[in-house]
């Protein structure tokens, strides 16, 4: 092990590098899933016919699928039918797919966690029934949902390291990268990787519990 | 369409990867409820430096990629893939499972345990016989869900290459030159797996909650 060797400026550098990488998909992905997600669980929610129960087999599907899988179909299966993804690109989009399916789910269940007497008080005043989901149920079910959509993030930012499989350049990657050279450096940089993805997802966490204990 | 020639012919391979993962899933089940109770009781028994050290565990590992746990045991302990990664595994889920069993037992009442004790049980005997029966009604749906993250979360063998499902995948579509359908049939032999699981939860949590 050698700690010194391993910890240079430039694989320090290296290294955060990647986590930029980590941190800008993840959170394009958390963004585009959440407005997936939000569409999905409202539709789910709403019981629009026939298309809330093609959605409910769509997210039921996903949501039981591995990501891993999802991720390496999406860059290695797909361009067999004509659909050519880059790397970035192609995480971006495994990690909305099982991400919109989550989060369908967080916001569905927010959205019934809101008392019934709400939307009937809402139409019995004389609002439609998308003026009441709009005006009523979606702010108060919003901030019920936060919690679950940090801890969401939470994992969305550990899941992110599973695209070293299609060498999406992140952080576990740049690891790997550092390792490769060296089995001296192995111990450090996993370390080292293991404590930066500790320190924002702990930071994180704390955050959804403040958050949850501010609700309640 | 698609070519279901790719899955009679290599059904062997299939099955084999299909056997690994429910092994692989089962061990890290079983012993990852064994550690994750352990721990649990570590974070709620009234011995202070038992309960940073649980803290500690749980937090560190809930907070980490499941990958590089797995890259631990297979490149730095050098164990086989399928060693290392049904390790990983173990410790990964039973912080989650720690988590959900802690906050089970925090759920019930304070009452009950003053009540069982000033009726002149011990600890561990209120423990036992009155705050777990309740605290197990409450955990058992958040266990199942641990257990279907359990079996997805097994194809991170392939990583390593610990011969379960998808790793099988990989070796049938280097064979084949297809990936797409290939995976189809990877995708549909977790779904086997996991749906019926999902279903199973969701029954449990609905008649437990109608049982409150």
């Amino acid at each position: 092990m050698d700690f010194a060797g391993a910890y240079t400026p430039d694989n320090l550098k290296f290294l955060l590098e990647g986590f930029w990488v980590t941190l800008q998909v993840a959170f394009i992905s958390i963004i585009l899933s959440f407005i997936i997600g939000g569409l999905v669980g409202i539709i789910r929610y709403a019981k629009v016919p026939v298309l809330s129960q093609i959605l409910a087999l769509i997210v039921e599907t996903v949501r039981n699928l591995p990501l891993l899988l999802i991720i390496f179909f999406t860059y290695f299966a797909l361009p067999e039918i004509r659909i050519k993804l880059e790397i970035i690109p192609a995480a971006i989009v495994a990690l909305t797919i099982f991400e919109s399916a989550m989060l369908s789910e967080v916001i569905r269940s927010g959205l019934k966690s809101i008392d019934k007497g709400q939307m009937e008080a809402a139409r019995s005043s004389g609002l439609s029934y998308t003026q009441a989901l709009i005006h009523i149920i979606l702010p108060q079910a919003l901030r019920r949902m936060v919690p679950p959509i940090v801890s969401q993030f939470i994992s969305l930012l550990k899941d992110t390291s599973l695209a070293v499989v299609i060498s999406l350049p992140e952080l576990t990657h740049h690891g790997q990268i550092i390792y490769g050279q060296s089995q001296k450096y192995l111990i450090p940089i996993l370390i080292l990787v293991a404590l930066m993805y500790f320190i924002v997802n702990y930071s994180l966490s704390l955050v959804a519990q403040r958050l949850e204990l501010k609700r309640t | 369409m698609l070519d279901f020639s790719i899955l009679t012919e290599n059904l062997d391979m299939y099955l084999l990867g299909f056997k690994n993962t429910i092994m692989s899933s089962l061990v890290a089940l079983i012993s990852s409820l064994i550690l994750g109770v352990l721990i649990a009781i570590m974070r709620i028994a009234p011995i202070k430096p038992l309960n940073w050290l649980g803290t500690a565990y749980v937090e560190f590992i809930r907070n980490i990629p499941l990958l590089i746990i797995t890259f631990f045991f297979f490149l730095g302990l050098k164990l086989s893939g399928l060693y290392a990664g049904t390790l990983a595994l173990t410790i990964y889920t039973s912080s989650f499972i720690a988590e959900a069993i802690r906050a089970g037992i925090l759920s019930v009442p304070k009452g009950q345990m003053e009540a069982a004790r000033s009726s002149g049980l011990t600890y561990g005997q209120a423990m036992r016989l009155v705050i777990l029966p309740q605290a197990v009604k409450i955990v058992i749906p958040p266990l199942g869900n641990q257990f279907i993250n359990l079996v997805k979360n097994s194809s991170i063998l392939a990583v390593v290459a610990g011969l379960d499902l998808m790793y099988h995948g990989d070796l049938i579509s280097s064979r084949t030159f297809v990936v797409f359908d290939v995976y189809i049939f990877v995708a549909a032999f977790y779904l086997i797996l996991t749906i019926p699981l999902s279903f199973g939860v969701g029954y449990l949590e609905k008649r437990l909650a109608k049982s409150n």
